[in-house]
């Protein structure tokens, strides 16, 4: 299962930061690339890493996907989405996230269907 | 009404925060901010409350606590419109943990629930197992997931799905696979592959330990294996995932060469990441079907050539794993030519598993030396000691071999001198088979015979000596070399002494030392010279590689060791005391003092920690490890000398002891005074110390220790004579003799004694207690030392004498430091 999901840019400032296991807040601040007995996952789009904490035997290759397809969806989303859109609308983001992953794992894989519930609660607001 | 959209507050927010030029101003941005929103909490303000939340977490995304917030949360969850309701949630979820108390208030999904409380995992079995069926990819997916995590908790669960679900889940992987193109799920050109996967990974759980459940999903898998696209990276996590299943459901070999095959491909593909997860599930493998992976062996050695340094240290353990005695010489050989290309960081790691594979694998010494001198030639600079101190061990062994090697790192040496563990191989092999490099003997017919004059082989020694990269040890190991050249190169002997003089005045006190010693038995001792350098004994492997692997118990006694412990004195003329100094046989005596520093250090001599003398060990041999400590540092004072100083040349009041002692050290006279005086085996000795031992007394009594002035005040004088019985090192007997300088009768006379932990005292009582005045008599007493730490540590002791001066009470205090070594 994913631990966690973190988006940074190339300065390290987090942009977006989900946590599905409890966890200290000082263990927050000092990730790192083997952290504890799990991996992650990390995949650079233009200055933005996506890193995912996931376990030692989960696949590599398909939380890869899975980051492409999260930022597939944001791109379709905020149409052709930037660091910017993230900072700025990052409780959509996190709203988008929800309808992905849900406790830490995959629960929705359709890039149509995560669009148009977010389309129906945009209406809602 | 919606707060980001319109008068957004977040928004300015985010770019006030965003506008911070400093950590500093952003913090005072931030306190602002949550100053404002502290106070809107306190007012229990309605209208902005959401908007509040979203700034606050905003902020404890920065790192900022924002711990008065999390009431506001739970206000916002029972407001009654979406929006509200939604930041709430999400306000919950991250500002709050499992530690806060409110969190039990939210709901935790089943999978959670059953991690936490396995007894809870049969009331979900059969919905469990019901979600299966389900179409929904969604739905499926999560189900998936939930049984997959009920087998992990509950063998029942395992056991209950197994029966009753692994058919409709190879169905579902079925459909899934040969689904149609479906533009809703469909990820470059495969469905769902995320459902694959976890189709996959559930299947693995069902089959691992299940010869029916496997049995049954074999075709599906094969199909997968071969049908799957593998140009894009979904359809690899697919191949990558049944990989994983193949290996770990129950043995179908065919199944598995196909796996592994999928995991050759990946290890020719373009793909960073799929290189990597090839190599790391090959490691996994390999204990499956070792003779599969071997086929890969070849694009392996690629993947070590690759530019990327985590897939290059993965290839390299993963072939590590593959070495064989079958493939052991073609893989050495080109390891070993992709050294002389590898990046430098990399070059570490290459070098020490090559040296593991070489020195675990070698069959014939000729290989592992010709092997080794590439390593070296190559990578000198990153080999670790031992390595190159199992070389020399390995070296000696090969008597047959003496000259190729010599003779193959006289060349080496000439194009890779810039190689430290190269050059001090090197060295030690010219300064041991220094004429069969120069007199070509024992040619191989592989060999193109060379020409190589005495200064030839001189002159690489000396380079090495001079060189200023070369550290303490290797020109240590270059000034022994040279010592044993003057000797096998007499023609050189001049040259060779004028090299030694130059490093007299070394600033390093170890070379400083060694040259003069050196210089002096080239100069002076020409008789004995010989003796003295002659060829190591061959280095005993069973005893190297015994200390190697950490056992310190491993002193097993050689021939050398036996012929050092002759009784009586005589040192056996091929194993003369300083040659003892010289190799390893005083090492094979017990010797505390050795056992923590690598050979090679007794060998040079570079670590000064007192040489062994154990019980058992006769006079001669005791009092030769003295003239070696003598020979190592040069002032020991002669026995009359009133103080005595483990080393006169750091303690300035002994500046003209020690004077004394270089002066001699460097007279000729006093040596060959002394060589005429001494019996025979005792040469060497004597003209090598000050002092001699009395051969008569020593033979009768064990070694013999000079008397000291223990403590002389200006009425007081007490003299310590030493004596060791027979058969125990360990304990010393002191006489201590008591001398009154005074005019004044001394009464009630009390000598006291300490000693520190690792020394035992015994003190028997006083021959009397009153001392009479002008030295007209002397009160004796004797006292037994035990030391525990013989040969490690030197005796010291504080005393106190009290007695009283015509009824006045005195007390005098010391303390004794001088005692002689090897107590």
């Amino acid at each position: 299962m994913i631990r966690f999901i973190l988006l940074q840019n190339r300065q390290g400032k987090t942009r977006l930061a989900k946590y599905y296991i409890p966890l200290e807040e000082s263990e927050k601040h000092k990730v790192e690339f083997e952290f504890r007995t799990h991996k992650v996952i990390y995949r650079r789009y233009a200055g933005l890493f996506f890193s995912l904490c996931v376990d030692i035997t989960d696949n590599e290759l398909a939380y890869l996907e899975s980051i492409h397809l999260f930022v597939e969806i944001l791109d379709h989303f905020f149409s052709n989405v930037c660091e910017l859109d993230l900072v700025f609308n990052f409780h959509k983001v996190y709203l988008i996230l929800d309808e992905f992953i849900l406790a830490g794992e995959l629960q929705e894989t359709s890039k149509r269907a995560i669009i148009e519930r977010m389309g129906e609660l945009e209406k809602l607001e | 009404m919606n707060p980001f959209s319109s008068g957004t507050r977040l928004r300015d927010m985010i770019r006030a925060i965003r506008a911070c030029k400093t950590a500093a101003e952003e913090r005072a941005v931030v306190r602002k901010e949550s100053a404002a929103i502290r106070a809107a909490v306190g007012e229990s303000d309605n209208e902005y409350r959401h908007r509040n939340l979203a700034k606050l977490m905003f902020i404890h995304m920065l790192g900022y606590p924002t711990h008065f917030g999390q009431m506001e949360c739970l206000k916002l969850i029972a407001a009654s419109g979406f929006p509200e309701k939604r930041i709430g949630y999400l306000g919950l979820m991250l500002l709050l943990d499992e530690r806060q108390e409110v969190l039990m208030l939210a709901a935790l999904c089943s999978i959670r629930i059953i991690k936490k409380v396995p007894d809870l995992a049969e009331n979900f079995m059969n919905p469990a197992a019901s979600l299966l069926k389900e179409k929904h990819h969604g739905v499926l997916l999560t189900g998936l997931q939930l049984c997959t995590d009920l087998c992990k908790v509950s063998e029942e669960a395992l056991e209950y799905f197994r029966k009753k679900c692994t058919e409709s889940v190879v169905k579902a992987l079925k459909d899934v696979a040969n689904s149609p193109y479906a533009p809703e799920y469909d990820i470059s050109g495969i469905t769902d592959p995320f459902l694959h996967i976890r189709l996959l990974r559930f299947l693995r759980i069902l089959g691992h330990g299940d010869a029916d459940a496997s049995d049954c999903m074999n075709d599906i898998l094969a199909q997968v294996a071969t049908k799957t696209e593998s140009n894009k990276n979904a359809g690899n996590a697919i191949l990558y995932e049944c990989v994983e299943t193949i290996m770990s459901i129950e043995d179908n070999s065919g199944l598995r060469v196909l796996a592994i095959n999928i995991l050759g491909r990946f290890l020719s593909n373009r793909d960073n990441n799929i290189r990597y997860v090839a190599l790391n599930m090959l490691m996994r493998a390999i204990t499956v079907d070792a003779q599969a992976v071997q086929r890969h062996r070849a694009t392996i050695l690629e993947c070590v050539k690759d530019s990327d340094a985590s897939i290059r240290k993965r290839a390299l353990e993963l072939l590590y794993l593959l070495v064989n005695e079958s493939n052991v010489k073609s893989l050495t050989k080109e390891l070993v030519e992709h050294l002389e290309v590898s990046e430098q960081e990399f070059k570490g790691d290459l070098t020490a598993k090559i040296c593991s594979i070489i020195e675990k694998f070698s069959t014939e010494k000729i290989w592992y030396i010709d092997q080794m001198l590439k390593v070296l030639s190559e990578a000198g600079n990153f080999v670790k000691d031992e390595v190159w101190h199992a070389l020399i061990v390995v070296i000696s062994n090969a008597s047959n071999l003496h000259g190729y090697t010599v003779r193959s790192l006289y060349k080496a040496v000439q194009t890779s001198g810039e190689q430290e563990s190269l050059v001090r191989v090197a060295v030690w092999c010219i300064g041991e088979y220094g004429e069969m490099l120069v007199n070509s003997t024992g040619m191989l017919d592989i060999e193109e015979p060379i020409t190589v004059t005495e200064s030839d082989a001189v002159d690489v020694i000396e380079i090495s000596l001079k060189n200023h990269t070369s550290d303490l040890t290797t020109r240590a190991m270059c000034l022994i070399a040279l010592l044993k050249l003057s000797s096998r190169f007499p023609a050189c002997s001049q040259r060779i002494k004028d090299i030694v003089v130059q490093n007299k005045g070394s600033l390093v006190l170890e070379l400083q030392q060694r040259s003069i010693e050196f210089n002096s038995i080239i100069e002076k001792h020409q008789n004995i010279r010989s003796l003295l350098v002659e060829r190591m004994p061959v280095l005993d492997e069973a005893t190297y590689s015994g200390r190697r692997a950490g056992s310190l118990s491993a002193t097993i006694p050689t021939s050398n060791g036996a012929a050092i412990n002759l009784p009586n004195g005589v040192a056996k003329p091929t194993a003369p005391p300083l040659v003892d100094l010289l190799d390893l046989s005083s090492d094979d005596a017990p010797a505390p003092s050795s056992s923590g520093s690598g050979f090679l250090h007794d060998l040079l001599g570079v670590d000064l920690s007192p040489a062994p003398s154990q019980s058992g060990t006769s006079q001669a041999q005791k009092s030769g490890t003295d003239v070696l400590l003598d020979l190592l540092s040069i002032g020991t004072p002669p026995a009359q000398s009133s103080s005595f100083s483990s080393d006169i040349l750091s303690t300035s009041q002994d500046n003209t002891t020690s004077s004394g002692n270089l002066q001699r050290l460097s007279s000729p006279s006093m040596p060959s005074a002394q060589i005429s005086s001494a019996a025979g085996g005792s040469p060497i000795m004597d003209l090598l110390d000050g002092f001699a031992p009395n051969p008569a007394t020593s033979d009768a009594n064990g070694p013999v220790y000079p008397s000291v002035v223990a403590f002389e005040s200006s009425s007081l004088k007490i003299l310590f004579n030493f004596s060791k019985p027979p058969g125990n090192p360990q304990t010393t007997t002191i006489q201590a003799t008591f001398t009154n300088k005074s005019p004044n009768t001394f009464t009630d006379f009390i000598f006291q004694a300490a000693v520190p932990k690792f020394l035992q005292l015994h003190l028997d009582p006083a021959s009397s207690n009153t001392l009479p005045e002008s030295g007209n008599g002397s009160i004796t007493q004797d006292m037994r030392v035990t030391n525990s730490q013989h040969g490690k540590k030197s005796l010291v002791m504080r005393i106190r004498i009290s007695y009283k001066v015509d009824s006045k009470d005195i007390l005098e205090e010391g303390q004794i430091n001088n005692f002689p070594r090897g107590l």
